[in-house]
Formats: structure tokens, C-alpha cells, sequence
């Protein structure tokens, strides 16, 4: 018990400040902070699972949250008949050119090893290929767009679940990790830093300029949700009875049955957001729990030792007869899945897909600093930071704002200095978020909750 | 005739430009490569800093357009650039002695140091944003053109105009003077030899009496040149948006490693590599294409490989090719 104590206490705190929120701003805005606590929790888990358990460093965090969002799209969205019938059949054309390009090169690849000018040949493909795909797709992609283009112009998607999209979300970023992984995993940690980002920032462009796959930066609005609408709640009869129960007390209090009806109205519109809310917490708990228990089980199984042993000492483990490559690709397709899936969620939870808000700050450095922050290579660790960092992340405006007028109190409010102070306050958050990252980095390297392995003492 | 006409048109709208923003990148890429080679860690903050220096250079503009002080038909930045080089010096020595130093004294691995300026970038970005802002500003004054496309028209009888921005001019006078004294300094002198003896060999460098705090220290000292100047050169070519400058960390990283990362004269040639590479790939070449061929063969598409949003994707897919067939860089710098 006396193990776990500092995760408890630190947890608990979270818990507290998260209450304190719900208490004196609203629960609404406590729940959704908590929201995105969870769904940053799995993104750490993701690359915690890279950093933590293998030493990989992927900065390309970005493109696969994107990646994610653009699975929800292309599965949960009603798809768009004129377009199809517009545009279709070259997109399918272009499609299948893709994979005949992969194919070929793939066949040279194998079939003329050495050569001399393979390299050349392959170019000349790829070239000759692109050419080709651009004369097919761009008639129809001018078709595509030109279908309802305030509101549609995209291909649209299945029709599906919206929760089937998680999963394909996590499929998604694997496949683009699979395809990082072959190009940029031999390369020095650093190096790999700069290529996986700049490889993100290629992903999102792409998804911001293709109109046609997912309206660009033009977003999707309006995404199918997996809980219940507020506006048929606040008209089902046992949503009303259940709140006019649950605030019995209060109601009883009020004589006039106008004014009565009017606060339990005004309390239904609040309760119903609350319970949406609650129900998407529901859903975020249990992946981040599912996602929890594997990610033990497989840090303390054999594989995980394997893991841990390859990250300490590259060379060791290979000499042990670790094949080092392919369990770096394994965990590096592990991890971005993971990632994908939170990009999933989080866009499930807005509601919304907006491509242009993809910025490396946010969602690449950001989950960083959670991860470092919380502790590299411990789950709990990782979960803690994720939630930790979010919620300074959030409320940093408001501290800011609090210890800006408490330290100018004695001044002028219509001093120049307090003013641009308090204009500037939402900026307060990056130097919050940095110092506290410089600070850990320095005086506890392993993070809020470090790593611990179980070793025998002989 | 003809072909005259398409040669300036190409000059106009991709060589002229190409090479400023070329010489903007290759600025910012010897500071990345100078870190990496002398202090061995990939510098995330590298946009935020060249930001940090222009702020200066920014706010000091303000000031002395407000007192009346100006270099006439010279943008009065270039007065300002040396007191935003001295304070950006300082705040680098500041940075390194108080967070850098440490991992480097402890000898912590390359990544630490990455994740380190992770945590600097963050702060640098507060700073910035708390003492200016986010917002766009532009702060050239003085003669914008040296030569406009009216007047070249004139001049040579031609119906292409070149225009020629006296930024786009003073970007590659000062990159040039900036890069020859860079490199006469680490090539012909004492000091500069050190340093690239102990970017080639810390352990042979430290036995034969190099003093590693003022390698070190000049290090950081011709940083804050490189990243003020770049940063002002573009500031004042396109304008002043602390966001801007830190994405431009991406193309900076781009060219540093296409040029062999630790190697500095790679580092320049990459800048302008990557420039070249972006503008030539999303050029749309129709008019130019109209000038050469005859009426019959005239193209109806814009002929552009790839539309101007893929700017950016451009340099980082040439990184990628590089990194896979050169990881090493084209021009050999550090091995991976």
C-alpha cells in the first residue's frame, strides 16, 4: 500500500482541483476539463509507451491526433451520393494508380537489388506516376468540390458508428507510423525528433488542402455523437423527472409555480449538458482503463523486460539476439495507434473536425511536456501528467489573471503596465508550461511519478 | 525577345525571391548547425529566439521612428539591429548559464538537451508574446523599391517588369557580409579553430588546451548574430508575427540537415537548397510556358507541380528523400 501512497495522494489532488473547479466556476466546465484530461491521458499513454518503453522520440504527435480526427469523418459522416457520382470513379481510379505506384516500386525494390540505377528508375515512377494521378484526380476533384460547396464539396464517408471511427482512427495512425517507422527509425534520436515532426506537419497540410477528402480548412461540422443530444433530453419526460427529483430541496422551496417551472427549466438546460458530458466521461474512462491494463500487462510481461532492456542498451540486446529494428517499428506502430485513437476521441467529443487547428504547439510539445512531466516510462505517471498539465494548461488565463491584479493591486487601474498585463494573461500559460518543464527537467528528471521495476535483491 | 521575356519573368517571381528567403534560411540554419555542432543538441527553440531578437529590433524601430531618428531611404531597422544583437546575446548567455549548462556539465544525452529547449522554446514564446504580442506588424520604413517593374519596362522595352525590393537587396548584401566574416572567422582564426576543433573532437580538443567555456560562449555569441540578422531580414521582407517565426523553425531544420547538420557551410547551401526547392516545385509556369512554345503547344493548366499551400511539405519531403538516401546530408556533415 505504502508504494502506491504518492500516486493515491497525487490523484486525489487532481480529483480536489478538478471539484474546486466544478464548484466555483461550473460543473460543466469541470467535466469538460476532465474530458480532456482523459483523452490527453491516452495521447501520453501513446507516446509514453514510445519514450517510456522503447526511447523513441516521436515529435510527430500532431500528425497522428490528426489522422484520427480525419477517421471520424470519413467513417461517421453520411456519405455525400452527387459527389461520388461526380467525382467517384477517377478518385477510385487514382486510388487504385497509388497502390499500382507502391506495387511497382515495391517490385523493383525487391527484384532488382542491385541494380545501378534503381534509385533512378524509382524516381522515374514515382514522377511518371504522379503526373499521371494528377490528370486523373484533378477533373475530379473540381467536380467533387463543385457539389453544395458551402456544405458539402467532399466526398463525405460511411454512414458508420461514429465509435467504430475510434478504432479506425487507431488504424489509421498506425499505418502512417508504419510507413515513418521504415523511413526515419534508423536515425539518431534527434534526427528522428525533427523527421517525425516535419513528417506531421506534411500529414496535416495534406489533410488541410484536400478539400475533397474532408473540406480542408473549411472543417466538418456537426459530427454524429455517441450519447444522447441535449435538445432531446430537455424534452424527454423522464430527463425532467429525474432532475425535478434530484432537486426536490431546492424546489420545494419556491412557492409560485411560474417561477418554479421557469428554475426547473433553467435546470434541465444545465443538467442535460452535465449528463452529455458525463456520458462522454463514461466513455473516455473506460478506454483509458482498458488502454491502462494492457499497457501494465505488457510493461511488466516478457515483452515489456524486452523493451526496457533494448532502450537501455541497444547494443547488449541486440547481442543478446533481440532483433532491435523490428521491435522498434512494433512499438513505434503501438504507440501512434494509441495516439490516433485519442485523436479519434477528441474530435468525437467536439463534435467537430478542424484541420487548421493542428498545430505543433498544442499537439505535439504540449503532450510532451506531459509526458516528461508526469514520469517517463510509468502509466500512472503518464495519466497524472496528461490531466496535470492539461488543467494548468486550461486555468493558467484564469491564475494569471488572479496573481496579475493581487501583485498590481496598488497601482492605477488605468496604469499602462496593468493594463497590457492583464491583456496578455492568457499568455501566462506558456511560461507556466515551460518553467514548470525546465523545473521537473531539472530536479526530477524521472518526472512527477518515475518508473519503478521490480528487481530482486540477491 | 521572347526568351527574354520568359528569363526575367522566371528571374521575378522565383530567383530574386528564392534567393532571399534562401539567404533568410541559410541564416537561421548555420545557427542551428553552429549549436549542434559546438553544443550537440538539435535547438527547438531556434525559431522563438530569432523571434526574440526581431522583437527587439521591432520595438526599438518604434522608438526611434518616434524620436526621429532614421537612416533615410534605408528601413531604420538596420540602426536598431546592433542593440537587438547585444540584448539577444545577453538573453542566450542568460538561457544557457541557467538551464543549458547543467545537462552539458552533467554530459546528459542530445535528446535531454532537445527536451530542455523544448522547455526554453515554451518561455521564450511567453516572453514574447507577453512584452509584444501575437499580432502581425510590420516595421520597414524608407524606399521600398530599388527597382519597379514600370520603371524596368521603360528602361528595357520588354513586357515583363522586374522588381527588385531594397530588402530583397539589403537581405543579400548583409547575408553576404554576415557569412564571409562567419567563415573567415572560424576558418583563418585562433578562435575559430578551436571551436571547430572541438565540434570535431571534445576529448582531443579539451587536452590540447581548449578553454570549453569560451568556446562555449563565442558560440552563443555568434548565435545571437545570426539569429537577430536572420530574423530581422525576414521581418522586414515579409513582416513581424512571433507564430510565423516559429514555424519557420520547420524549413530552418529542413535546410540544416539537407546541408549535413554540423557542417556550416552545408548549412548555407541548404537554405538556399530548400528556397529553390519550394518556390520551383509550386511555381505555376503557364506564362513563362506561353513565352517559349508556339500558339499551337500553349498550355491550358497552370503547369504547377504541386499548388502554393504544399510550400512547406516541398522542403520537408526533400529532408525526408535526403534523410533516406543521405542521412548524412548532401554536402557530409555529422553522421547519424
Amino acid at each position: 500500500m505504502r508504494k502506491y501512497l504518492n500516486i493515491i495522494t497525487a490523484y486525489s489532488i487532481m480529483m480536489i482541483l478538478i471539484i474546486l473547479v466544478g464548484i466555483f466556476q461550473s460543473w460543466s466546465i469541470a467535466l469538460s476539463i476532465l474530458n480532456y484530461c482523459l483523452i490527453s491521458a491516452v495521447m501520453t499513454m501513446g507516446a509514453n509507451i514510445q519514450w517510456g518503453y522503447a526511447g523513441l522520440i516521436n515529435f510527430g504527435i500532431m500528425g497522428y491526433t490528426a489522422l484520427g480526427g480525419l477517421a471520424v469523418v470519413l467513417v461517421s459522416v453520411a456519405p455525400v451520393p452527387e459527389a461520388w457520382s461526380a467525382g467517384g470513379f477517377n478518385m477510385i481510379t487514382s486510388l487504385i494508380l497509388i497502390l499500382g505506384i507502391v506495387l511497382i516500386v515495391n517490385y523493383i525494390l525487391k527484384k532488382y537489388k542491385n541494380l545501378k540505377y534503381k534509385n533512378y528508375l524509382i524516381a522515374l515512377v514515382i514522377v511518371f506516376g504522379i503526373i499521371l494521378i494528377r490528370v486523373v484526380a484533378s477533373p475530379g476533384i473540381e467536380a467533387i468540390e463543385a457539389v453544395n460547396p458551402a456544405k458539402t464539396g467532399f466526398l463525405g464517408g460511411l454512414g458508420m458508428p461514429i465509435l467504430f471511427s475510434w478504432i479506425v482512427g487507431g488504424l489509421f495512425a498506425a499505418g502512417l507510423a508504419f510507413l515513418v517507422g521504415k523511413i526515419a527509425l534508423g536515425l539518431r534520436a534527434d534526427y528522428l525528433a525533427i523527421a517525425t515532426l516535419l513528417i506531421a506537419e506534411i500529414v496535416v497540410s495534406i489533410i488541410k488542402h484536400e478539400d475533397w477528402l474532408a473540406r480542408g480548412v473549411k472543417n466538418v461540422i456537426g459530427l454524429k455523437r455517441p450519447v444522447p443530444y441535449e435538445i432531446n433530453l430537455q424534452t424527454s419526460p423522464w430527463f425532467i423527472n429525474l432532475v425535478e427529483k434530484l432537486n426536490q430541496g431546492k424546489l420545494n422551496l419556491i412557492s409560485s409555480v411560474s417561477e418554479k417551472k421557469d428554475i426547473l427549466n433553467q435546470l434541465v438546460i444545465d443538467a442535460s449538458s452535465v449528463y452529455v458530458k458525463l456520458c462522454m466521461t463514461g466513455l473516455f474512462l473506460t478506454v483509458v482503463i482498458i488502454l491502462l491494463i494492457l499497457t501494465q500487462k505488457a510493461l511488466y510481461s516478457p515483452w515489456g523486460r524486452k523493451m526496457r532492456a533494448i532502450r537501455d542498451n541497444e547494443e547488449a540486446a541486440g547481442a543478446m539476439g533481440k532483433n532491435v529494428v523490428k521491435e522498434h517499428l512494433l512499438i513505434f506502430i503501438l504507440g501512434s495507434a494509441i495516439v490516433g485513437l485519442a485523436g479519434a476521441m477528441m474530435v468525437t467529443n467536439d463534435g467537430l473536425f478542424t484541420p487548421g487547428s493542428y498545430r505543433p504547439m498544442r499537439y505535439t510539445f504540449v503532450i510532451w511536456v506531459m509526458v516528461i512531466v508526469g514520469g517517463t516510462g510509468n502509466n500512472f505517471g503518464a495519466i497524472l501528467g496528461g490531466f496535470a498539465v492539461w488543467f494548468l494548461w486550461v486555468e493558467a488565463g484564469p491564475i494569471a489573471l488572479f496573481l496579475i491584479n493581487f501583485f498590481t493591486a496598488h497601482l492605477d487601474e488605468a496604469n499602462a503596465l496593468k493594463v497590457h498585463l492583464i491583456e496578455s494573461a492568457p499568455y501566462f500559460r506558456f511560461l507556466m508550461i515551460g518553467v514548470g518543464l525546465l523545473v521537473i527537467m531539472r530536479y526530477r528528471p524521472k518526472g512527477l511519478i518515475p518508473e519503478k521495476i521490480n528487481t530482486k535483491k540477491i | 525577345m521572347e526568351l527574354l521575356n520568359a528569363l526575367i519573368l522566371l528571374l521575378n517571381y522565383t530567383i530574386v525571391p528564392a534567393i532571399t528567403y534562401g539567404s533568410q534560411l541559410a541564416l537561421g540554419a548555420i545557427f542551428v548547425t553552429l549549436i549542434y555542432g559546438v553544443l550537440r543538441f538539435a535547438n527547438f527553440a531556434t525559431g522563438d529566439m530569432m523571434s526574440f531578437g526581431t522583437m527587439f529590433a521591432v520595438l526599438l524601430t518604434y522608438y526611434f521612428q518616434s524620436i526621429g531618428i532614421g537612416l533615410g531611404i534605408l528601413p531604420t531597422a538596420l540602426l536598431t539591429i546592433p542593440f537587438a544583437i547585444i540584448a539577444m546575446i545577453l538573453y542566450m548567455l542568460f538561457i544557457d548559464n541557467f538551464v543549458f549548462k547543467y545537462y552539458r556539465v552533467k554530459k546528459s544525452a542530445p535528446v535531454q538537451l532537445a527536451m530542455v529547449s523544448v522547455g526554453v522554446m515554451f518561455v521564450t514564446q511567453a516572453i514574447i508574446r507577453i512584452i509584444i504580442g501575437p499580432f502581425d506588424r510590420r516595421f520597414l520604413d524608407g524606399e521600398k523599391f530599388i527597382l519597379k517593374a514600370s520603371e524596368f519596362k521603360e528602361m528595357t522595352g520588354l513586357n515583363e517588369g522586374l522588381t527588385i525590393k531594397s530588402t530583397q537587396a539589403i537581405t543579400v548584401v548583409v547575408t553576404i557580409i554576415l557569412v564571409s566574416i562567419l567563415f573567415w572567422f572560424l576558418n583563418k582564426t585562433k578562435t575559430g579553430t578551436s571551436m571547430r576543433a572541438y565540434s570535431d573532437n571534445e576529448d582531443l580538443a579539451l587536452l590540447s588546451g581548449i578553454d570549453p567555456k569560451r568556446v562555449v560562449m563565442i558560440t552563443w555569441i555568434i548565435a545571437g548574430f545570426l539569429a537577430t540578422v536572420g530574423g530581422v531580414l525576414y521581418g522586414l521582407d515579409k513582416s513581424y508575427k512571433p507564430f510565423v517565426y516559429f514555424n519557420n523553425m520547420l524549413p530552418i531544420f529542413a535546410a540544416a540537415i539537407v546541408g549535413g547538420i554540423g557542417n556550416p557551410f552545408g548549412a548555407f547551401l541548404g537554405g538556399y537548397v530548400i528556397a529553390f526547392a519550394e518556390i520551383f516545385v509550386t511555381y505555376a509556369y503557364k506564362k513563362f510556358f506561353t513565352y517559349l512554345l508556339p500558339e499551337s503547344l500553349e498550355p491550358d493548366s497552370l503547369v504547377q507541380l504541386l499548388s502554393t499551400d504544399y510550400k512547406f511539405a516541398v522542403s520537408f519531403s526533400i529532408l525526408v528523400i535526403v534523410l533516406l538516401f543521405r542521412p548524412s546530408g548532401i554536402f557530409e556533415g555529422k553522421k547519424i
